[in-house]
């Protein structure tokens, strides 16, 4: 005897309530503190924050903590509650050449003025598994520089003084913003850039990656990375000047490209940008590549690579619309599944009976032929 | 954190709430035109209704009496989900009655109880565009829109019929809007399409992914594409409904064992349960004996 299916209430609930358990694991186990995501598991909390687009290492420590250290979960976490939160205006640009350094790397120049300074880095080790990470071995001290007030010019402003390179484009109009206006294409680069840098990381790295194998292949060099903290400010029309609200810590990369030059332009070298809350520099290189091919008709450059197409690279770089589209196959589809198995029969029944009718006849010739 | 988030009336903001309300109301103005609207972060993942829910929370009022579905059943789990998540951020009257809904939102049918004046029907939508897998770019889709250059759609349907005879569409079938806009009206089977043509409700779609929110005002012509020599026919089902007897309604394929046994259910519940406490029996033929091997399966008639 059929019953009609019911229950989903309580399965949705009875579900949440496992889904708990599982998240907080051994209950005998002293359970994660957010210090210890945000100070020890720091990267996956930069990246949870900078593809949540929401600089708040406290609350993307609680949504990694939240969503078991599934950090498109974390991001997702984050996203839904950025997306409540009200505007009250824009920051005046970064000066990320005025940051406060930890890390510093040119490829182009062996040695310049601000030095190069690898910071916390995994370049360089060897990744052998650490038996010490078992427990909890003290380990030394850093060491520390001497601060200095001497500034760090950014490798692009360098090439600039000789004109060697593109020059930056000031624009003082108010930047767009994907998360309150409907993105359509062609897209400014202000909002190409906000897309890149709330992209997944994965995605934008396979496509860098597939500009350096020669799909839309752009010579470039890492002019500059640079990570550390900047000042964030926002003009007090009360008091006239700009006052600080903040600091963030930013990764960004200058990637410097070649470009032969044209009627119009001399030979010179341009410009991708990346940059990216917290560090990731793996982002924020691959961001940098991506924006390089996909400024493509700025250079006259022909367009035929996946990473050149901005609506391609636009309309799927965000893991939070792409999870939730190729996961939400796993909702219940039996109406369409069932006109679709209406169908399939169908058509079966059709080729069943052609092919019966051409078997007929095919014996008739046969016949035909013995006699 | 300093202080725990709270939230508006129906989850979203009232700014929000506003530029989705002036998104609706141009699509109401120009039916079947897909308007780009801001289509916010939603708490439910991208492809779970976020546009119809965004939809929803942009008109709903603390009096409106709220009916989910989907696949057009009450209790499916996600309709279930967004239900709940309107009692708890509206704290509105919820229902499974079609008749007394005022707002239905929906994830592939429309309900079987004809809609009234009055009513309004979100539905949602996972691919706005109907003419995506047939050009993938936004930038030309909107340029054939404008220009009203079906001409890819017929010959796709053309191909159909000259490979297999008929048109292969069987959800999602394209429609033709007041005989200007080509719409998808959501992937609902395509003998749900009669419904909309000139309903009494409001019909709404919302695709939050997608960003875009389209409409039908009430008694909208809609109209199926199709050839005259091969007119637009929807399924029919050649047995009732195995709990309640119904005839002329869209039918579930349930498997009722490992030996091939399965009956045939009304999609829409709420149909079914009242038909049953009218006193509506069925056959509760679970043994599939009678059907043929290849199933009882629906045949294409003009039987709309």
């Amino acid at each position: 005897m059929y019953v009609a299916v019911k229950g989903g209430e309580a399965a949705i609930a009875n579900a949440h309530r496992l889904l708990a358990d599982r998240r907080r694991g051994d209950a005998s186990v002293p359970a994660l503190t957010l210090e210890q995501i945000a100070g020890q598991l720091a990267l996956a909390v930069d990246r949870a924050m900078a593809e949540g687009s929401l600089y708040d290492p406290e609350l993307a420590a609680m949504a990694v903590r939240q969503a078991r250290g599934d950090l498109i979960e974390a991001i997702f976490l984050i996203r839904a509650y950025r997306t409540t939160l009200p505007r009250f205006g824009n920051a005046v640009p970064v000066d990320t050449g005025r940051m406060r350094i930890e890390r510093r790397v040119s490829a182009t120049y062996k040695d310049l003025p601000g030095g190069q300074l690898l910071g916390p880095t995994f370049d360089y080790t060897h990744r052998l598994i650490d038996p010490s990470m078992t427990g909890d071995v003290p380990v030394e001290p850093p060491l520390r520089r001497a601060r200095t007030d001497a500034g760090c010019p950014r490798v692009t402003d360098i090439l600039g003084q000789d004109g060697l390179i593109e020059p930056d484009q000031p624009d003082d109009r108010e930047p767009g913003d994907l998360t309150r206006e409907p993105l359509e294409f062609p897209a400014g680069r202000d909002l190409r850039l906000q897309a890149l840098a709330r992209g997944d990381e994965g995605f934008l790295l396979a496509l860098g990656y597939s500009t350096q194998r020669g799909f839309a292949r752009t010579h470039p060099f890492v002019g500059e990375i640079r990570i550390g903290l900047v000042d964030v400010e926002v003009e007090m029309p009360e008091v006239g000047f700009p006052v600080t609200i903040g600091r963030v810590r930013l990764t960004e990369c200058q990637m410097v490209a070649q470009f032969k030059g044209s009627a119009k332009e001399p030979p010179q070298f341009t410009r991708g940008y990346g940059l990216v809350f917290g560090q990731s520099e793996r982002k924020a290189m691959a961001m940098s590549l991506v924006d390089r091919a996909l400024r493509a008709d700025e250079f006259g450059e022909e367009r035929n690579a996946p990473a050149q197409d901005e609506e391609f690279v636009l309309a799927h770089s965000d893991n939070v619309q792409a999870t939730g589209f190729v996961e939400h196959l796993k909702l219940p589809h039996y109406v369409d599944f069932q006109a679709e198995l209406d169908l399939v029969r169908r058509m079966r029944r059709a080729q069943a009976t052609q092919a019966a009718a051409s078997d007929e006849s095919a014996s008739g010739d046969d016949r035909e032929a013995a006699e | 954190m300093s202080a725990l988030p709270t939230y508006n009336f129906a989850y979203l903001d009232e700014q929000t709430k506003r530029m989705i309300r002036r998104a609706i109301l141009k699509a109401i103005a120009i039916p079947g035109y897909q308007v780009p609207f801001a289509s916010r972060e939603m708490p439910m993942p991208y492809g779970w209704g976020t546009g119809g829910v965004q939809v929803t929370a942009a008109i709903i009022g603390p009096h409106d009496i709220l009916k989910v579905i989907d696949q057009g059943a009450d209790d499916t789990t996600n309709a279930v989900s967004i239900r709940a998540f309107f009692e708890k951020t509206a704290k509105v009257a919820v229902t499974t009655r079609t008749r007394e809904a005022t707002i239905i939102q929906t994830r592939h049918r429309m309900p079987e109880t004809p809609l009234a004046e009055a009513q309004t029907i979100v539905f949602q939508v996972p691919i706005p565009e109907p003419l995506r897998y047939l050009e993938p770019r936004e930038t030309e889709t909107r340029v054939m829109h404008a220009l009203e250059e079906y001409g890819l759609m017929h010959v796709k349907l053309y191909e159909d019929i000259a490979r297999h005879g008929h048109i292969a569409t069987t959800y999602a079938y394209p429609v033709k809007v007041e005989g200007r806009y080509v719409m998808d009206p959501s992937p609902i089977p395509k003998f749900d399409n009669p419904k909309m043509h000139r309903s009494p409700a409001l019909q709404l779609f919302g695709a939050g992914r997608e960003k875009r929110i389209y409409a039908l005002p009430p008694y909208t012509d809609v109209v199926s594409l199709d050839f005259e020599d091969h007119p637009f026919a929807v399924q029919h089902f050649e047995q009732p409904c195995a709990l309640c007897s119904a005839k002329g309604v869209y039918l579930d394929e349930v498997v009722t064992d490992d030996r091939g046994g399965r009956i045939f259910v009304c999609s829409d519940t709420d149909h079914c349960e009242e038909r049953r406490a009218a006193g509506f029996t069925g056959p509760q033929d679970g043994s599939g004996k009678a059907d043929s091997p290849n199933g009882p399966a629906a045949s294409e008639g003009d039987a709309s």
